[in-house]
């Protein structure tokens, strides 16, 4: 150990290639309620538009309506929609987590695949009830 | 005196809290939201503002949405304390992110209040 101050630092190991790595499903629940949540928070302005559209005047309800008929409307709606119900969702995991529930791997691995079970049936669900 | 990093320090439980309160508040309004609208089904423009036409349905969503600003820019700024190591930097995308917020609640206020 006394060589250790008259070594010059070594680099740490970096492995950043996310082509490779292999994330677990905790892991995938918790990147994505990043994701989710960062889209959201870009989508504030768009949603903030559409309410303000369709509450404002008849006419601003009646064009809204129009363009919520585009093809990719419906897709940035639907989402904007998954992003909502997987941040809504894996939310609730990590406030059970805050409170010591689940906190053991094998728990933690069932609740993580629980939020996807969970999440992406109501978004396909909810997308359904809005746009067909 | 010992430098003070002025984006990074000594606000973390405050803030930790924060996002998790507004979380649960926002998760209320959000099961209201859902058992107002299956109630109402809104399909034209008049139930529509008839949704949110009562006062207590405005504040309601006013207060979800001051919420929603502050639990959001806890999120972000911790994706900017992750990713952003350059101080200048951090700090102009925190007062941009928070201006940002401001002028969203603004708007917000205008949608409601007009």
């Amino acid at each position: 150990m006394s060589t250790t101050t008259a070594k010059a630092a070594r680099p740490r190991p970096k492995h950043l290639d996310l082509s490779k790595i292999r994330l677990p499903l905790p892991g995938w629940v918790s990147i994505m309620h990043r994701v989710s949540g960062a889209g959201l928070f870009l989508a504030i302005p768009f949603l903030l538009w559409l309410l303000d559209m369709s509450l404002s005047t008849e006419i601003g309800f009646e064009s809204l309506a129009a363009v919520l008929q585009l093809w990719w409307v419906k897709a940035l709606l639907t989402g904007l929609v998954w992003a909502y119900m997987h941040h809504f969702c894996a939310g609730i995991r990590y406030l059970l987590l805050d409170m010591h529930k689940c906190v053991d791997l094998p728990a933690a691995r069932t609740s993580a695949a629980v939020v996807y079970f969970v999440s992406i049936p109501l978004a396909a669900l909810i997308a359904w009830r809005l746009f067909i | 005196m010992k430098q003070r990093i002025v984006v990074g320090a000594h606000y973390g439980f405050r803030d930790w809290l924060g996002q998790r309160a507004t979380a649960v508040l926002m998760a209320l309004y959000t099961i209201l939201l859902l058992a107002v609208l299956l109630v109402a089904q809104p399909s034209d423009y008049l139930g529509w503002y008839g949704v949110f036409s009562p006062a207590w349905m405005k504040v309601a969503t006013l207060t979800f949405l001051a919420c929603l600003f502050y639990h959001a820019w806890v999120g972000i700024r911790d994706i900017w304390m992750d990713y952003v190591k350059p101080t200048g930097v951090r700090l102009v995308l925190q007062v941009g992110t928070i201006v940002w917020l401001v002028a969203c609640g603004m708007w917000a206020l205008k949608i409601f209040l007009q």
